[in-house]
C-alpha cells in the first residue's frame, strides 16, 4: 500500500470503509491534512539574509562539501504548516486533560511572558556576575520558595526534568555514603508502584534496585521494606503520596527505619502538588526529593518538555550538592562553578549539565508562586485533592475503585474489575473518552492495580467541568457494562486519527523522511 | 484567587457529596503533627498579575541582556536573531499545553513535528537516525558516552581538552561510574594529540568541533584511529549554525553527534532551557537512548506517527532501560524545527556565511590591538584572544561600560589571560567598534 502526499491510503491493501465520506482535498471541513515539511519544499526561503561569499582562509579545509538537503518554504507556509499541525493536538487550554501522575493544570500566561522580559530570555549563562544580579536574585527567591515549602535546608537547582532530579539526588547519596566510608552500601529499595524512572535512575547511578511489595490496600508494605533494611542498603526510594494516589500512612516510620539503618531516604516528589503549603516533607524524615516544576509549579508541559527537576536536600546531604553553588559574598550574589572556587565544607558531587539549569522554568515557577502567595498554594493543594476525591465519589458506585472507601490524594485511581466480561478493556475505555472531547486518563499505571485507570483532575477545574466529565464516565461505564460495546470498538471515531499501528512502528522502524527513489530513466 | 474557578460553595457542595467533614478528613492519612499551618510558611501570599509582573520587571531590569548592549558572550550559548513567528506558534495553547504524545489520535501535531525535527538533525549532522532531542548538549555527550559503553562494552571514554568543561565534568560525573575518563590536555588554538591515548580499551573519543575555543577540527584522522581500536567516534557541536557552512560529522566517521541546538529558535535564557540534538548510525539505533517518532498508519491506512521503540525506555525496562531519561526538550524543539524550517537549505547556508564573515572581519580588527593576540587559527564565529591582562579583570571592567566582552576562559578552568569571543549575526559595526575602543582603554 502506499501513501498519497495527503496522507490518505491509494492503491492496494487502502481500506476499505473509511468512517466518513471521503472528500476530494483529503480534509473534512475545519479537520485538516498536513503533508511533511519535505514534500513542501520548493527552494522558497523564509528569512531574508545576505547571500556573502567568505573565503577557505579560516575554515580549516573543512568547508561543507555537498549540500544538506532541507526543504525551503517562505514565511506564509512555514505558519500555515505549523498552525495546522497544531490543530491536530488535545490541550489544557482546550480541555480537562485528567492524566493522573502527570498533572495537566492551568498554564498562566503570565508565567510565559516573564520568561521572555529581555533581562531573563535574552541573558547569556556565562556574563559576568555585575550583568546578571536581577537572575541570580530571582534563583535565590526561587530556592527560599522551595526550601520554605519543603522544609529542607538546601536545594540543588541544576537538574533539567524529575528523572534528572531522581540522578541528582541519589548521586548526591552516594557521594555522602563514600564520605562516610561506606561505599559498599549499594542496594536500594524500591516499590514495585514506583514510576519506572526509579528503578531505571537507581540503576543508572550504579546501584541495585531491591522491590518492595504494595499491600492490598495501596500503601507501601512498610514491615516488608523494614525487614529489607540493612547494611548493604544505600537508601529507600519512595513516592509520596504514592503512585496510587495515597498517601503513605507510616511514612515517618519508614524514614526513621532507613535511617536507624544507616540509609537515606530519597522521595519521588512527582506528586508534591497534592501537599505543597499543607505538608512540609522535611517533617517526614526525608532526605532528598526532586520537585517537578513543570507539574507542582505548572510550567507548561509543551508536549513533553522542557521541565525542571530542582532536588531539595537534608543537612546531612547538602554539601554533595553538584556545581554550580549560588553563594553570597561582597559584591552580592556569585555563582561558584568549579570544585576549586567551593566554600569550605562543600564537596559538590559534579555537575549535572552545562551552566545552571533551567532558567525558563525558574522565571515561570516563580511567577507562579508569587501569584499564589502561599495561601494559594496552599488552596491549590486543597482544590486538587477535593476534586479527585469528588470523582472518586461520583464514579466509585459505577466503575470500580481497587482501595475501598477511603479518601485519595490529588488523583483517583481504578482498576478493570468494571469491565469485567464487558470485552471492553481500559485502553478501549480510553479511546471512547477522546470521541467524548476528552484526553484519556492515564492507563495500565501503577503497575500493581489491574487495567489502571488513574484520573488527576488538577485544581483548575470548575464543578461544572467535574460534573460534565463524571456524566461521560458514568455514561460509558453504564454502556459498557450493559454489554453495549459500539462506542469502544474501534475507537476512536472522531479523532484526526483513528488507531495507530504500534506494533508495524516498532518492528519496522521509519524514524525520518526520506526522498523518494528516483524513477528509473528509460522511462 | 484567579486560577481557581471552584468557589467556597463549590467546595461545600463538593464535601458533602464525598461525606467528608472538612477538607483536612481528606488529609487523614498524614501522621499526627506533620500537617502545618499556614503560619508555618513564612512566604507572601496571593498577588496579582500587576503585581507580579512589577517584582519580576525589577530584576529582569538588573540584568544586561544580550540584545541591549555590545554582545560577544559564546562559549557553548549563543545570541542569534529567532524570526517573530517562531516564537508565535510555539506559544499556540496547543503545542504548549499539550503533554508528551502518548495519545497518537490525538497528538500528530506534536508527533509529526517530531518526525520532522528528527529529519532535519539527521540531514545536517550527516547521519542516519536521529531522536526526538535530549535535555541540552552536555546532557546529551554524556548519553553519548554511556551509549558508546554499551555498544563496545568496554568503559574508558577519552575527551578532548577542546570539548566544553562543563561537558567534561557532565560526562565525569554520570559516565565515570561506568569507566575511566580521560581528559586530553590541550593548547588552545592547537589541536592535541589524541589518537595517541586510544588504546584497546577506550569505548570511545569524544571531540568537539568547534572546539571550546574556537578551533574548528578535522575529525577523520581521529574516526579512523578509533575505529582501528574498536572505538567510536562522538562529535559534539555545541554551535549548530557552523554545520551551514561546515563538514557535517557524519562525512567525517562520526558514529555519535551530540549537539547543543539552542542556537535555532532558542533564547539565551541563563542557560537553560535548550535543546540536545543526538544522531547516530542506523546500525546503533536500538542503543539509542531518549524518544524516537515513527512513521505508521492507522486503521484506516492513513499515515501517523507514535512514539516508538519505547521498550528501550525507564517506563517499560525499569532498571534495564537504556537511559533513566524520561522527557526530551519538548517546545525548545519545536522552536528550532520551525526556525529551521524557515531557514530551509538556502537560509542555513546564508547564515552561517554571514556568521563567519562577521567573526572573521572582528577578529581581524582585534587582532591588530596592542595587547591582543589571536590564538585560533581557524574558527567558525567564535574565536579567542590572548589579551595583556587577566581576561576576566578585562570582562569586569568592560561589562560597567554595558559592553559583554566575550567569556573569559578562566570561568571555563582554563587560563587566565585568554577571551574567548563570539560574533554572531546579530553583532553590528557600531557594537565592533564599542569593543574595539573599550579593549583598547583597558588594555593600555
Amino acid at each position: 500500500m502506499s501513501l498519497n502526499n495527503q496522507g490518505r491510503p491509494t492503491g492496494a491493501g487502502a481500506a476499505e470503509t473509511p468512517s466518513t465520506p471521503t472528500t476530494i482535498s483529503g480534509d473534512r471541513g475545519l479537520d485538516h491534512e498536513e503533508v511533511l515539511i519535505f514534500e513542501l519544499g520548493h527552494g522558497a526561503v523564509g528569512v531574508d539574509l545576505p547571500d556573502m561569499k567568505v573565503s577557505d582562509e579560516r575554515l580549516g579545509g573543512m568547508r561543507r562539501k555537498a549540500g544538506i538537503g532541507l526543504p525551503g518554504i517562505s514565511e506564509p507556509e512555514t505558519v500555515r504548516h505549523y498552525v495546522r499541525l497544531s490543530r491536530m493536538n488535545y490541550a489544557i487550554d482546550a480541555g480537562l486533560y485528567p492524566l493522573g501522575s502527570c498533572t495537566m493544570k492551568h498554564n498562566p500566561r503570565l508565567n510565559e511572558k516573564m520568561a521572555r522580559l529581555p533581562g531573563f530570555g535574552d541573558l547569556h549563562p556565562l556574563a559576568p556576575a555585575s550583568a546578571t544580579q536581577g537572575a541570580l536574585v530571582l534563583i535565590a527567591e526561587l530556592m527560599n520558595w522551595l526550601t520554605s515549602l519543603t522544609g529542607m535546608p538546601a536545594v540543588a537547582m541544576s537538574p533539567k526534568a524529575g528523572a534528572h532530579g531522581e540522578l541528582c539526588g541519589l548521586l548526591a547519596i552516594r557521594a555522602a555514603l563514600e564520605a562516610r566510608g561506606e561505599g559498599h552500601r549499594r542496594r536500594i529499595l524500591v516499590p514495585e508502584s514506583a514510576h519506572g524512572t526509579n528503578p531505571a535512575t537507581a540503576a543508572f547511578a550504579g546501584f541495585t534496585v531491591d522491590e518492595v511489595p504494595a499491600m492490598p490496600d495501596g500503601h507501601v508494605d512498610a514491615d516488608a521494606l523494614e525487614a529489607k533494611l540493612g547494611p548493604d542498603v544505600a537508601a529507600i526510594m519512595l513516592t509520596n503520596p504514592n503512585t496510587c494516589g495515597l498517601f503513605e500512612p507510616r511514612v515517618k516510620e519508614m524514614a526513621d527505619a532507613v535511617h536507624k539503618a544507616g540509609g537515606y531516604f530519597y522521595c519521588d516528589g512527582a506528586n508534591f502538588n497534592a501537599i505543597a503549603g499543607k505538608v512540609r516533607p522535611g517533617d517526614l524524615g526525608i532526605d532528598a526529593m526532586h520537585i517537578n516544576l513543570h507539574k507542582t509549579f505548572s510550567t507548561p508541559h509543551g508536549g513533553g518538555g522542557p521541565g525542571a527537576g530542582p532536588v531539595v536536600l537534608s543537612e546531612r546531604l547538602a554539601p554533595f550538592a553538584p556545581l554550580p553553588l549560588l553563594v553570597h559574598d561582597a559584591n552580592g550574589l556569585r555563582l561558584v562553578e568549579t570544585r576549586g572556587e567551593a566554600p569550605e565544607g562543600a564537596q559538590p558531587f559534579g555537575r549535572m549539565c552545562a551552566f545552571h539549569g533551567q532558567m525558563g522554568m525558574f522565571v515561570r515557577s516563580l511567577s507562579y508562586m508569587l501569584s499564589h502567595g502561599r495561601n494559594g498554594v496552599r488552596q491549590s493543594s486543597e482544590d486538587a485533592v477535593l476534586s479527585a476525591n469528588y470523582i472518586l465519589a461520583s464514579l466509585k458506585d459505577v466503575m470500580s475503585a481497587p482501595f475501598g472507601d477511603g479518601p485519595c490524594m490529588h488523583e483517583a485511581l481504578f482498576d478493570d474489575s468494571f469491565l469485567e466480561g464487558s470485552g471492553v478493556t481500559t485502553l478501549d475505555f480510553a479511546k471512547a473518552m477522546i470521541d467524548e472531547g476528552y484526553h484519556p486518563m492515564t492507563m495500565y499505571f501503577p503497575l500493581v492495580v489491574h487495567g489502571a485507570m488513574l484520573i488527576e483532575p488538577t485544581e483548575s477545574e470548575s464543578r461544572e467541568s467535574l460534573d460534565r466529565f463524571i456524566h461521560v464516565l458514568r455514561e460509558l461505564a453504564l454502556e459498557a457494562k450493559a454489554g453495549k460495546t459500539g462506542r469502544f470498538e474501534g475507537a476512536p471515531h472522531f479523532a484526526p486519527r483513528r488507531r495507530l499501528d504500534e506494533t508495524l512502528a516498532a518492528r519496522k522502524p521509519v524514524l525520518r523522511w526520506k526522498p523518494p527513489p528516483l524513477r528509473e530513466a528509460a522511462e | 484567587m484567579r486560577y481557581h474557578p471552584l468557589t467556597s460553595e463549590d467546595r461545600r457542595i463538593m464535601l458533602a457529596k464525598i461525606g467528608a467533614p472538612n477538607i483536612d478528613a481528606l488529609f487523614r492519612d498524614v501522621p499526627k503533627g506533620a500537617l502545618a499551618p499556614l503560619s508555618a510558611f513564612e512566604l507572601p501570599d496571593t498577588q496579582g498579575e500587576m503585581e507580579v509582573e512589577r517584582a519580576l520587571s525589577k530584576l529582569a531590569a538588573r540584568n544586561i541582556a544580550s540584545g541591549g548592549a555590545p554582545s560577544f558572550c559564546g562559549a557553548g550559548a549563543y545570541k542569534h536573531h529567532v524570526p517573530a513567528s517562531v516564537d508565535h506558534l510555539i506559544q499556540r495553547s496547543e503545542f504548549l499545553t499539550s503533554y508528551t504524545p502518548y495519545q497518537p489520535e490525538i497528538a500528530q501535531g506534536t508527533l509529526q513535528y517530531l518526525f520532522e525535527f528528527q529529519t532535519q538533525v539527521a540531514l545536517l549532522t550527516g547521519m542516519e537516525v536521529a531522536n526526538a532531542s535530549l535535555y541540552d548538549g552536555s546532557t546529551a555527550t554524556a548519553e553519548a558516552v554511556l551509549m558508546a559503553q554499551r555498544v563496545t562494552r568496554r568503559g574508558k571514554a577519552i575527551l578532548s581538552g577542546g570539548l566544553h568543561p562543563h561537558y567534561a565534568e557532565t560526562v565525569e560525573t554520570v559516565a565515570g561510574l561506568t569507566g575511566a575518563i580521560t581528559r586530553a590536555t590541550v593548547t588552545p588554538g592547537k589541536a592535541e594529540d589524541i589518537i595517541a591515548l586510544i588504546d584497546e580499551d577506550t569505548a570511545c573519543v569524544v571531540v568537539q568541533s568547534p572546539d571550546v575555543y574556537g578551533l574548528i577540527r578535522n575529525l577523520r584522522p581521529i574516526a579512523d584511529a578509533a575505529h582501528a581500536k574498536g572505538a567510536l567516534l562522538i562529535a559534539v557541536v555545541t554551535e549548530i549554525v557552523s554545520l551551514g557552512l561546515l563538514e557535517p560529522p557524519g562525512a567525517q566517521g562520526a558514529d555519535i553527534v551530540a549537539a547543543e541546538g539552542q542556537s535555532i529558535g532558542n533564547g539565551l535564557n541563563f542557560g537553560g532551557p535548550y535543546v540536545g540534538l543526538f544522531a547516530t548510525r542506523e546500525k546503533f539505533l536500538r542503543q539509542m537512548p531518549g524518544r524516537l517518532t515513527g512513521e505508521t498508519a492507522d486503521a484506516e491506512g492513513r499515515r501517523g506517527f507514535v512514539l516508538t521503540l519505547s521498550t528501550r525506555e525507564q517506563h517499560i525496562r525499569r532498571e534495564k532501560a537504556t537511559s533513566n531519561i524520561c522527557t526530551n526538550s519538548g517546545l525548545c524543539t519545536l522552536a528550532f524545527t520551525i526556525h529551521m524550517t524557515l531557514l530551509g537549505e538556502e537560509g542555513l547556508s546564508r547564515l552561517a556565511r554571514l556568521n563567519h564573515a562577521r567573526a572573521s572581519a572582528l577578529a581581524e580588527r582585534l587582532a591588530k590591538l596592542k595587547g591582543v593576540e589571536l590564538v585560533t587559527p581557524s574558527f567558525f564565529n567564535e574565536f579567542t584572544l590572548r589579551l595583556s591582562r587577566p581576561a576576566a579583570e578585562v570582562v569586569d571592567a568592560l561589562a560597567l561600560k554595558d559592553i559583554l566582552a566575550g567569556v573569559p576562559a578562566s570561568r571555563l578552568g582554563g587560563a587566565d589571560d585568554l577571551l574567548i569571543v563570539a560574533a554572531t549575526e546579530t553583532a553590528t559595526d557600531d557594537d565592533f567598534s564599542a569593543l574595539e575602543a573599550g579593549l583598547k582603554e583597558v588594555l593600555s
